[in-house]
């Protein structure tokens, strides 16, 4: 292969793995948005728990990050069910008004928790597989980015499976479609909304820990990550699971692409460029309302 | 819609499964209802009417769950039913035929019917209450892998009324069944309606199709600006002169 195209293999395989992380932090700020109508301003700090979750884990238990999900995913669905339940569920009639406020101050809650906790410096953990790569078919790919590619399609499969194949996840997809219409059936739907509010958490904690062999961890590393959370549901279609899934993948792309052909100084910035374009051309989202939604 | 298929006859007092009593219910400070006491006994039909605003969706609110009386008691058998969540009203044994249908516009009519029963009591009896609700509805099990959004206004309201009948009901709300719907197509709904009693389900109607809830119901109650003006027979009040030239442009 000659240099140039392998350059673009290299730069699309990079971009498409990348992406998948933002496809898994956007389905759950997106399934959260199906369901409550709530936008989770501190999505990206759930996810900056997720890391230092597994910093600490390994720091102090020399855990590995990867077998650390097992204890940081449950504890992000509980975070986010004791979220949902005293604090936004209080909100009341008042909820999509002001969960904007809420969730931006609980956002601030979190990063300086964890300031006061682990200090500003950034940290990262020290694994031999975290600079591994590995070859296919010229093309270089970092293990733990593929690790996270992985983890990310495993988990969006599984939330999959959820809704569409139990009991509780067609209660949580006819809550989406119609709260007044599920409760009238028996469901509960303040605490299906607790378990949805759990589930996009969890997800926003295991992307952080996918992430940590990857970047440095400081306690605001996730405003950068609500950012692109937002970038991406709305590219797929607030509320568009499948949606959020190729919004993830393209905004990995573009920057990807960006930062190798412009200039790596942009990376973030091309993101949004595409997004602006999105809100002005197509504001109901890339796949308006022909997509399934939750 | 199990065990309790033979026709119940109307009677009154012991047997009453459903009362309101000196109800008042306000919006804020705005008071909307007052003092209204019915009851519906063991397998009647009983139609609630009255023009628009007169209260009749807040009553059935307040029955359902969905809003809190200010005053007054609303009662299923011994069950109080003021501030109690309308999820557990459903597991209670009352089911709402809401107003709009509220279906879930995006998922199959069978997933919507499933839905119906989503209550741990009914899940067992599920895949004969669903072949009886098509039974009852042979269109919609023709209709069944569709999207519920897809289905014209009456389709939906069979959704909706078979939806409900998922859970095993014993008492049926229902809130302007006609709403939107062509007049031939109420006729079908009204007669669907009239045939529920063969379930023996109990139902209370809140239409503001006098002439056809007086048609197909048993007794009724007139409401006018959140209070009963009157309440009888429905062949009595499909005769009387008052009703006829307020309500039916006779
Ligand atoms: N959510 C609400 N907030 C404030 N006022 C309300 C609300 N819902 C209804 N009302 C008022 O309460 C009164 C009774 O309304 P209700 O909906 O019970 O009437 P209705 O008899 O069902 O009328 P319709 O036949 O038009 O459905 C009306 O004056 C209405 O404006
Ligand atoms: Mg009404």
């Amino acid at each position: 292969m000659d240099p140039n195209t392998l350059a673009l293999f290299q730069t699309l395989a990079q971009g498409l793995l990348t992406g998948g992380i933002y496809a898994l932090i956007g389905t759950g700020l997106s399934l959260i948005f199906g369901v409550m109508r709530v936008i989770n301003f501190a999505h990206g700090d759930f996810l900056a728990v997720g890391m230092f979750i597994a910093l600490f884990l390994f720091q102090r238990f020399h855990l590995d990050p990867y077998l650390s999900l097992l204890i940081a995913a449950p504890l992000g669905f509980g975070l986010g069910y004791l979220v949902q339940r005293f604090l936004l569920a209080r909100l009341g009639d008042r909820l999509e008004s002001s969960s904007l406020l809420a969730t931006l101050g609980l956002g601030l809650i979190l990063s300086n928790g964890l300031l006061l906790g682990f200090g500003a410096q950034p940290q990262s953990i020290n694994v031999a597989y975290a600079t591994q790569t590995f070859k296919l078919g010229g093309v270089q790919i970092s293990l733990p980015l593929l690790v996270a590619g992985l983890g990310t399609l495993l988990a969006i499969g599984l939330l999959n499976l959820f809704l569409y194949r139990t009991e509780l996840g067609r209660a949580v997809r006819a809550t989406a479609q119609n709260p007044l219409g599920a409760e009238l059936q028996g469901v509960n739907t303040t605490w299906v909304q607790a378990v949805v509010f759990g589930l996009g958490v969890a997800f926003a904690v295991v992307a952080g820990v996918l992430l940590l062999p990857l970047l440095y961890a400081f306690p605001t590393v996730g405003e950068n990550y609500t950012l692109k959370a937002f970038v991406v549901t709305v590219l797929g279609g607030l509320g568009n699971l499948p949606g959020a899934i190729v919004g993830g993948l393209i905004l990995g792309i573009i920057e990807s692409l960006g930062a190798y052909y412009l200039s790596n100084n942009y990376r973030d910035a091309y993101g949004l460029v595409v997004f602006l374009a999105v809100l002005l051309l197509r504001p109901e989202g890339l796949f308006g309302r022909t997509v399934k939604r939750v | 819609m199990t065990e309790r298929t033979k026709v119940a006859q109307p009677v009154s007092g012991d047997a009453e499964v459903l009362s309101v009593r000196d109800l008042d219910v306000a919006y804020g400070e705005v008071q909307v209802v007052f003092g209204v006491s019915l009851h519906v006994a063991k397998g009647e039909l009983v139609g609630l009417v009255g023009g628009n605003g007169s209260g009749k969706s807040t009553i059935l609110r307040v029955l359902s769950g969905m809003l809190r009386a200010r005053g007054g008691a609303a009662q299923y058998r011994d069950h109080n039913l003021n501030g109690v969540p309308p999820y557990r009203i459903t597991e209670l044994g009352v089911a709402h035929v809401p107003m709009g249908r509220q279906l879930f516009g995006q998922m199959t009519v069978e997933e919507n019917l499933l839905m119906g029963a989503y209550l741990p009591r009914t899940r067992e009896r599920r895949p004969q209450n669903l072949q009886r609700v098509y039974d009852f509805f042979p269109r919609l099990k023709e209709k069944r892998a569709s999207p519920a959004a897809a289905l014209s206004g009456g389709e939906q309201q069979m959704v909706a009324i078979g939806r409900a009948l998922m859970s095993e009901p014993e008492v049926l709300l229902m809130d302007e069944p006609s709403l939107g719907l062509a007049p031939l197509v109420v006729k079908e709904v009204m007669r669907v309606i009239g045939s529920l009693r063969q379930l023996g389900l109990t139902v209370l109607l809140v239409e503001q199709n006098v002439r056809q809830v007086l048609k197909v119901t048993d007794r009724a109650y007139v409401l006018e600006l959140g209070s009963l003006v009157r309440e009888g027979p429905s062949a009595d009040l499909l005769d009387d002169p008052e009703i006829r030239r307020a309500y039916l442009g006779v």
